[in-house]
């Protein structure tokens, strides 16, 4: 079974008998180190195998006995950060929410907190900019309009019990009544209304039907949104002279506000999330440009 | 071939024992370790006064605070182009050095090189020159050679970790380090990197030496794409030389001596560290570390020939030597049309670096707009835009800063949390803050779809201000 053995003239070493295109390949021995480095890459991977999890059983690995987890690790990360923020978190539950702000550590520790649990928990409707859903009417919380107030003290209020939910009696409420839908203004009050609204908001109104509007306001809309239409925070109601509607200002939007009365839900994130955690998102809420 | 027993699958190392050797070459590869040496070891240790908040090492690579300091240059984490532009030049430079010397890198400057003759200096001086260390190899182990070797791996270790000592201390204030190592409170990661770079030191020094060059490293397969036939490497004058053997003492037809020059004394073969014989033309173990070049004409000079059995030449000399041509003059060799484009590629990108590093500004401004939403409209009508700015303070100063708005619509400016359109940003550090620039109701730049706008950033201490060009998004209705 010997194969016939080519010697290469110019080196005189034998050839490995392949040939591509006439080049022949030379049969050098490896170097001997070469050979004990892979020896000692096979010690390693058995040792390395019985130290740290490696062989695949029915249910888990085999642990290794030096009992290495990755998952261990990211569990004692975590615990390592709640421990190194405790301090601070403690800080933020203690101090006076107006204070927080003239405290530049806890104020950056609370703003860069409460913008990762916004992403978590809050982005889902009020968007990841915070930029509010129009057409669906959550709030845009960049503005400086605010439906249940927008200082510290009253963004925190609203996180922690939520509005119009039904597992916290704390929650702010208020209903309006679907003037359209339950027959308590025909189509054509409501037009009149809606441009009444036009008119006080400073857009575009037909002036044909304001003076009509506006009797039917004072009549009907007033008692909650207030004789000029500046709106009532105690009740959530809305300011209808500013240039922000939750659900558009076209003729269109509004008449269908009216019509259905349209208004959002809220949950209550306490007792979701802790002291700390909602007074982080409420510093986070307040520093997007128009907390008051 | 009968022999039906097949050759060994691997080869033990051949030991390789260089022996001492004295000349130009020599003498110029001593002060060139020296130089290179020197460099390591002493430049952590170099102090540059930069101003109280900032470290006075002159040459210091803060990975924590993700800085670089090089004397009167510090680069930040946003400035690595710098980093890339020196990367380019040392990889031109080596094209450029390849192209005009041959390997000239790997034989005088290459850390292995110098590192391995650093380690063959120590090993003579404990062991003797080669006949001894022969001697010694071949000798049984007894009480004096196990001291020689012991010795010996004690030198080269402690060669190892002053190497590796020396390596750290570029990534930390050296003076503090060294106070920390001694007193075994630095970090662990100091410790580990003096113990890694200690020990490749000693074995890649002590034992592979020249398999690393020929096993190792791609650099001399890379090179020999460079090499050309007007690159000078260390070459054997075979037509000179051969047939090589013993002079006889009085040839019968002096005149018409069939003897070449060599000797045949083997004193290139010695003397190489890479153990091979530079008479059988270039190869891949040659480091060109013209070691034999000393060797050689140390014995020509004995014997009464001319120097040069074994010297620098290319292979276009060779061809005119054969020939009986004029060779080249050196300059020739070495001023081409090739060096010279990759001695322009070179300079340019070192201009390109000079002028990026004068053109820096002390205050730097990255501003970026929030597109999600593009534009807020307040209760008023005011459309806002919100943008994330940040300064970066390079001096060594803690400086306070106004942020000021112009453009050709009449923008109102504001700071988040922030009564005054001051802030204070501190020595070296990175500022962020979140600012407002709001355009009336009705204004062109609340209807426009876009407007320019630009932020002036002026330091309140000199007045020197830096300006940022950006755009104000309108409702575009």
């Amino acid at each position: 079974m010997t194969k016939p053995v080519k010697t290469d003239k110019k080196t005189e070493v034998e050839t490995t008998g392949h040939s591509w295109d006439g080049i022949e390949e030379l049969n050098n021995p490896l170097p001997r180190w070469w050979l004990y480095t892979f020896y000692l890459c096979i010690i390693f991977a058995l040792g390395y195998s019985v130290a740290y999890p490696a062989w695949p059983m029915l249910t888990r690995a085999t642990p290794g006995f030096l009992g290495d987890s990755t998952r261990q690790d990211v569990a004692d990360d975590i615990a390592r950060f709640d421990a190194a923020n405790a301090a601070i978190k403690a800080r933020l539950v203690e101090v006076d929410l107006t204070a927080i702000a003239q405290d530049p550590t806890l104020l950056q520790f609370a703003t860069n907190q409460g913008a990762a649990i916004f992403r978590t928990n809050c982005a889902q409707c009020h968007g990841l900019g915070a930029a509010g859903v129009q057409q669906s009417g959550y709030p845009n919380l960049l503005d400086d309009d605010w439906l249940w107030g927008g200082d510290i003290n009253a963004i925190h209020t609203t996180i922690t019990h939520g509005i119009r939910n039904q597992s916290d009696p704390d929650a702010g409420y208020s209903q309006m009544p679907s003037f359209g839908t339950d027959a308590l203004l025909s189509k054509i009050e409501i037009a009149a209304v809606a441009q009444h609204l036009r008119l006080i908001s400073g857009q575009d109104y037909d002036a044909a039907l304001v003076s009509q509007g506006a009797a039917l306001f004072a009549e009907n809309c007033a008692v909650c949104h207030g004789d000029a239409g500046l709106g009532n925070r105690d009740l959530g109601a809305p300011n209808l002279t500013d240039a922000i509607w939750l659900y558009g200002g076209s003729t269109k939007n509004i008449t269908a506000s009216i019509t259905k009365a349209r208004f959002g839900v809220m949950p209550n994130w306490s007792p979701r999330l802790s002291e700390d955690a909602i007074r982080a998102v409420a510093i986070y809420v307040h520093g997007l440009g128009g907390g008051e | 071939m009968t022999d039906t027993t097949p050759p060994s699958l691997y080869k033990a190392r051949e030991p390789i024992f260089p022996r001492r050797v004295k000349g130009r070459f020599r003498t110029l590869k001593w002060w060139l370790m020296g130089l290179t040496l020197g460099i390591y070891y002493i430049t952590p240790w170099l102090r540059w006064d930069r101003g109280p908040h900032l470290p006075d090492q002159a040459v210091l690579i803060d990975l924590a605070g993700r800085r670089f300091f090089f004397f009167m240059i510090e680069i930040w984490p946003h400035e690595f182009y710098f980093v890339a532009g020196l990367l380019i030049m040392a990889g031109l430079g080596l094209f450029l050095f390849t192209s005009a010397l041959g390997r000239v890198w790997c034989g005088y400057a290459c850390p292995q090189t110098v590192w391995t003759d650093l380690f063959i200096l120590v090993e003579r001086w404990i062991e003797g020159d080669r006949n001894a260390r022969l001697r010694l190899f071949h000798q049984k182990l007894n009480r004096e050679k196990l001291a020689k070797r012991l010795v010996k791996w004690a030198v080269w270790l402690l060669i190892g970790l002053l190497t590796g000592g020396a390596w750290v201390f570029y990534f930390a204030d050296a003076p503090l380090l060294l106070d920390n190592l001694i007193y075994w409170q630095a970090p662990m990661v100091a410790y580990t990197t003096i113990t890694v770079l200690t020990l490749t030191t000693f074995f890649f020094g002590g034992f592979f030496r020249e398999q690393i060059c020929i096993y190792a490293c791609p650099w001399p397969r890379i090179q020999s794409a460079m090499l050309d036939e007007d690159s000078l490497t260390v070459g054997y004058r075979f037509w000179r030389g051969e047939p090589r053997g013993h002079k006889q003492k009085e040839p019968e037809i002096p005149t018409q001596s069939t003897q070449g020059d060599c000797i045949d004394c083997r004193a290139c073969v010695n003397v190489c560290p890479m153990g091979i014989d530079i008479r059988e033309g270039q190869q891949l173990a040659c480091i060109t570390c013209a070691l034999c070049i000393d060797a050689c004409d140390d014995v020509m000079d004995k014997v009464g020939q001319p120097r040069g059995l074994i010297g620098y030449m290319s292979l276009t000399d060779e061809a005119a030597e054969i020939a009986g041509a004029k060779t080249k003059p050196i300059w020739a060799h070495i001023f081409r049309v090739r060096t010279l484009i990759y001695t322009v590629l070179w300079a340019g990108v070192g201009v390109f670096l000079i002028t990026a590093l004068f053109l820096r500004s002390d205050i730097d401004i990255s501003l970026s707009p929030l597109r999600n939403p593009t534009y807020v409209t307040l209760k008023d009508g005011t459309i806002r835009n919100i943008y994330d700015l940040r300064l970066r303070n390079k001096l060594g100063d803690n400086m306070t800063y106004q942020i000021t708005v112009t453009g050709a619509q009449a923008f109102t400016l504001a700071l988040e949390g922030q009564a005054s359109d001051f802030v204070k940003v501190n020595a070296d550090e990175t500022f962020s803050q979140r600012i407002y620039i709001d355009a009336p109701a009705e204004s062109e730049a609340a209807r426009d779809e876009r407007s320019d706008l630009r932020l002036w950033v002026t330091a309140l201490s000199d007045g020197t201000r830096q300006s940022h060009d950006t755009v104000f998004n309108g409702k575009d209705d």
